[in-house]
């Protein structure tokens, strides 16, 4: 994929100069458009308060906390069991995701490895959660943009992934599986069968997204060049996930801090992309659905057997310490510090979501784009509200 | 045989006149509830991987009539501080418009409801008044989201109303008439370089011209990649947005109705009407033909309407007017340049 | 679990159980020699993590160390930590649970109401009630730093982040909603999650959770009893091996194949 030029992004930097001029010769006075909290477009209820002048924007400001469920001050009164059946609800789209940094940390505290079977089948079921998170986003951000058949593929598609983490864990999309120590259950018969058969399914949803929104030259021309967030940037409001690959670092935390996931020892790559625009956002998540799906192929095919849970005690009382790990979640990185004091809830759980951090750059972004722009640029930034206002 | 002009010659003025405008109310809902059915109900289903209704009536057949239904038993809500008359006014404004474009399209070779001389042009005169009541209906809704939504229509329609009157243009010369009963005889009875085995069809002879008229006519009834206007992920419904019941159903089925007449516009200017290659154009027949070989055009281009309605994104509005202004504008002058040029060579 | 970032040919000990990490311990010894006394106490666990806790007025110096000069660009949170125990118990009242207690007191010998009185912090020590951690990584090189500063409960404000991470803009408004910690040149300290008038500070211990002062936990409670123990009037035991039986008692083999 060819990067804009520069003569492009200075077009856009002119065209919305030279309608800066016009309105401070018109003296067009701002006006305070509030996009939410409802509305088709915000994916929840996440509110903006827009201050145009004009088409352009001046300040957008995001509002949250119309879903903020108090989730720190709820694990305080959990036991380990029950805080992973809360945190499946951050983020709703890809929910086995957000239990993995906790039981992971809490296994560190416990220090107890899952056996090789339920760390394999583990990270199955995160690509599983990841592959199901951000084929959502590939048909919704064409829904943004105007487009209303891809969402339908989308939703179409994801089914046979849903199907199959359900098949397993018995919840589409609230599985609370994990386990300190391993997981609940094994895997039920033909279901590596089975997924193998989903996976080429979703490869073909991911070609068909690549010709029909990709290749659109419509789309193209209302995503190339908008919202561009320069690395440093970026990495300094605290940008995860595929929202800074596609800025052009090379950084995921499943290569270069695994941590109990076994993707250290599959074969696969890291997508980045050097524009930074909306467009390479999209097209990042795109080739990692693809990444996705190869792995859930190797490790389906590498899993090892025996058991899939270790010898923890029945009650859970996790050791005193503090612990903190973090993983390559969908929506980016998600991490829990667990501070432990030695009983059966833990004393302290901070929570760190990666969209809270994705969005927390909307304001610095925001400034001087036209009112489609906003649209796109929250679409391309992907954030869930869960994990926003936790 | 019955000859239909010496009946209706027989008829009086005001019966004639009845007989008409029942005749345009028929022609304009009709096609509009068949298109609703057919494309929004069913072809946007089955791209999209469902069945859409399927309920009402076989097939969900009836589906359009359990929304009128349904709209007209709604609360008629008119918003505090909106301009009640200017608000009130608007879809009818929209509507009148789709009418009075329906009368110069000829059905049959006896079927029209007026012949002039001037027939499209003033079919693109009328056009341009949905303008006004878009602006009415963005204003009078008292609603940021309405007023962004009427001030980017009027902006793309205006800007969009030029390609399309640059596109009939070349047609017009080419036909040598602004009569429509005339340019379905130009295209009828016309050649192709000498062959007049399927007359002289404007969209092979005039192709740049049907591919701008049919963009124009996207942008024109504001659909998708043109429905900036709407814009449902960002202004909700744009100049709709406070419109519930009745109206709210006005403007919906004025958006179909419209989007059929202007295909049945299109059809006469360059499909060849109620024309078709193999039936002699004056045969009585063509009159009770005439408008189901026009239906069959006009949900063919509808079709092509909504297929890209459906499947494309959206503009921004700036790049929007750019097309218009920079692409659309351009390639119709050198049409009709090219046009001229040929039209006098030949 | 494989890390890239400790070396591995390092994994030759000094000691005889502790690999020595010699990355982070390279950031703890630059960092020392930066702040001075501003740095407290560090911690090191050897191939996994760094916990550093820095003087209040060296707060704002280190991050901006860390940024610039070892190369710490991503900022990942902030937020804060209340170490005094709850007044209100666990609020986890339910006789299973009571029972643990007084197993663990009896064993013990000791009063667990003087255990509760105390502020005890956690790695990398600490003097006060609150404390303010961060977390900062560096993407290059695969490594994470946590900072920790104590917050004097009698002046509860500490320096803000803003100039040099500009993400720390909304986690400091949580904190500070949340905790009541004032950051100073923040750009506008208001509330995040909670509306406007909300009055205290959640994340607070004292502050209760009121969904358990109305109603009591309902204990460690087991939806699904395990396959031996099903009780069932008629039958005697039975054993769940016998496959071939048809129990009256349902299904009670596993599911999982």
């Amino acid at each position: 994929m060819t990067a804009i030029s520069d003569r492009e992004k200075l077009s856009y930097i002119a065209a919305q100069a030279a309608d800066a001029r016009i309105n401070l010769e018109l003296e067009t006075e701002g006006m305070t458009l509030n996009l939410g909290p409802q509305h088709p477009a915000t994916h929840g209820t996440l509110r903006i308060i827009a201050r145009l002048d004009g088409e352009q924007v001046i300040s957008a400001d995001p509002v949250m906390g119309y879903m903020h469920r108090g989730y720190e001050k709820l694990t305080e009164v959990r036991t380990y069991p029950q805080v992973t059946a809360l945190v499946n609800r951050i983020d709703w789209v890809g929910s086995f995701a957000n239990e993995v940094p906790f039981i992971l940390a809490a296994e560190k505290l416990m220090d107890v490895e899952a056996p090789p079977r339920a760390q394999w089948i583990r990270t199955v079921l995160f690509e599983l959660s990841r592959v199901a998170n951000i084929s959502l986003f590939l048909g919704d951000m064409a829904l943004q943009l105007g487009a209303t058949t891809p969402a339908f593929f989308a939703f179409r598609d994801r089914e046979h992934v849903l199907n199959q983490i359900e098949a397993v864990t018995g919840g589409r999309f609230h599985p609370n599986f994990d386990r300190i120590g391993g997981l609940k259950d094994d895997l039920p018969a033909g279901w590596i069968t089975e997924t193998k058969r989903a996976m080429r399914k979703m490869r073909q949803f991911c070609n068909e997204m690549e010709q029909l929104v990709l290749g659109n030259e419509i789309f193209a021309a209302r995503s190339r060049g908008i919202g561009i967030i320069p690395a440093d940037i970026g990495l300094s409001y605290g940008l995860s996930g595929a929202n800074i690959r596609a800025s052009g670092v090379d950084w995921d935390t499943r290569r270069d801090n695994p941590c109990g996931l076994v993707h250290g020892e599959l074969d696969w790559k890291v997508w980045t992309h050097p524009d930074g625009d909306s467009f390479a956002r999209f097209w990042v998540r795109l080739q990692e659905v693809r990444e996705s799906t190869k792995m859930i192929d190797q490790m389906l095919d590498g899993l090892p057997s025996g058991p899939i849970m270790a010898k923890v005690p029945r009650i859970i009382k996790v050791p005193a310490g503090e612990a903190y790990v973090e993983t390559e979640n969908p929506l980016g990185v998600m991490g829990y510090y667990v501070i432990s004091k030695g009983e059966l809830v833990p004393y302290r759980v901070k929570i760190r979501s990666a969209s809270f951090s994705n969005i927390s750059i909307a304001p610095w972004l925001l400034k001087g784009v036209y009112v489609p722009d906003i649209i796109t640029i929250l679409a391309s930034l992907y954030f869930i509200l869960g994990d926003i206002d936790r | 045989m019955i000859d239909a002009t010496i009946l209706l010659g027989e008829l009086a003025y005001w019966q004639q006149t009845s007989l008409r405008v029942v005749g345009g109310l028929a022609a304009v809902l009709l096609i509009a509830g068949t298109l609703v059915y057919l494309h929004l109900f069913k072809l946007v289903s089955f791209m999209q991987s469902r069945l859409g209704p399927m309920e009402a009536g076989p097939f969900g057949s009836l589906q359009l009539l359990a929304e009128v239904g349904k709209f007209l038993q709604k609360e008629d809500l008119v918003p505090r501080k909106a301009d009640r008359f200017v608000f009130l006014a608007a879809p009818f404004v929209v509507l009148v418009s789709t009418f009075l474009l329906v009368v110069v399209v000829p059905w049959g070779p006896d079927a029209w409801f007026i012949d002039s001389d001037v027939g499209i042009y003033l079919a693109m005169a009328v056009s341009s008044v949905s303008v006004i009541g878009i602006l009415m209906a963005g204003w009078g809704s008292a609603s940021k989201y309405s007023l962004l939504g009427g001030l980017r229509a009027t902006g793309q329609l205006i800007a969009y109303e030029l390609p399309l009157i640059l596109a009939v243009i070349g047609v017009v010369i080419q036909a040598g008439t602004m009569n429509m009963q005339g340019i379905v005889y130009a295209q009828a009875e016309g050649s192709i370089f000498g062959w007049a085995g399927i007359g002289n069809p404007y969209f092979l002879t005039q192709g740049v011209g049907f591919l701008l008229f049919m963009i124009a006519m996207q942008a024109e009834l504001t659909q998708t990649p043109f429905d900036m206007p709407i814009a449902e992920s960002e202004l909700v419904t744009g100049y709709m947005t406070e419109y519930s019941g009745m109206r709210f159903l006005l403007f919906f089925i004025g958006e179909f109705a419209t989007a059929g007449v202007f295909s049945a516009i299109a059809a006469v200017l360059f499909l060849g009407g109620w024309y078709i290659p193999g039936i002699d154009p004056d045969d009585n027949i063509m009159n009770v033909l005439g408008p189901l070989v026009m239906l069959t055009k006009v949900v063919g281009l509808t079709f092509l309407v909504f297929w890209f309605r459906f499947t494309f994104p959206r503009f921004r509005e700036d790049q929007l007017q750019k097309l218009a202004w920079k692409v659309l504008i351009p390639v119709a002058l050198a049409n009709i340049v090219v046009t001229g040029i040929l039209k006098v060579a030949f | 679990m494989s890390s890239t970032d400790t070396p591995t040919d390092d994994s030759q000990t000094e000691d005889a159980a502790a690999p020595i990490d010699n990355a982070r311990n390279d950031l703890v010894a630059r960092l020392t020699a930066h702040l001075g006394d501003g740095l407290i106490e560090s911690h090191v666990t050897p191939g996994d993590d760094l916990w550093v806790r820095v003087a209040r007025d060296s707060w704002v110096e280190a991050a901006e160390f860390s940024r610039t000069d070892l190369g710490f660009a991503y900022f990942s949170f902030l937020s804060g930590i209340d170490w005094m125990p709850s007044p209100f118990g666990r609020d986890m009242d339910a006789q299973v649970d009571l029972q643990l207690e007084a197993d663990e007191t009896d064993e013990a010998g000791t009063d667990k109401d003087d255990a509760n009185d105390t502020v005890e912090s956690g790695v990398a020590g600490g003097d006060t009630r609150f404390q303010v951690f961060a977390r900062v990584n560096d993407v290059v090189n695969g490594l994470g730093i946590t900072f920790k500063v104590d917050v004097p409960t009698s002046d509860l404000s500490v320096a803000s982040w803003v100039g040099i991470y500009p993400g720390a803009d909304w986690h400091e408004r949580e904190c500070w909603e949340m905790f009541g910690i004032t950051f100073t040149d923040h750009p506008g300290l208001r509330h995040l999650y909670l509306p406007g008038e909300f009055e205290g500070n959640p994340l607070r211990k004292d502050y209760p959770l009121l969904a358990r002062r109305m109603k009591p936990w309902p204990g460690i409670v087991d939806v699904e009893q395990m396959p031996e123990q099903e009780p069932d009037g008629d039958m005697p035991a039975a054993d769940s091996a016998e496959a071939g039986d048809n129990n009256e008692a349902g299904d009670n083999s596993g599911g999982d194949a």
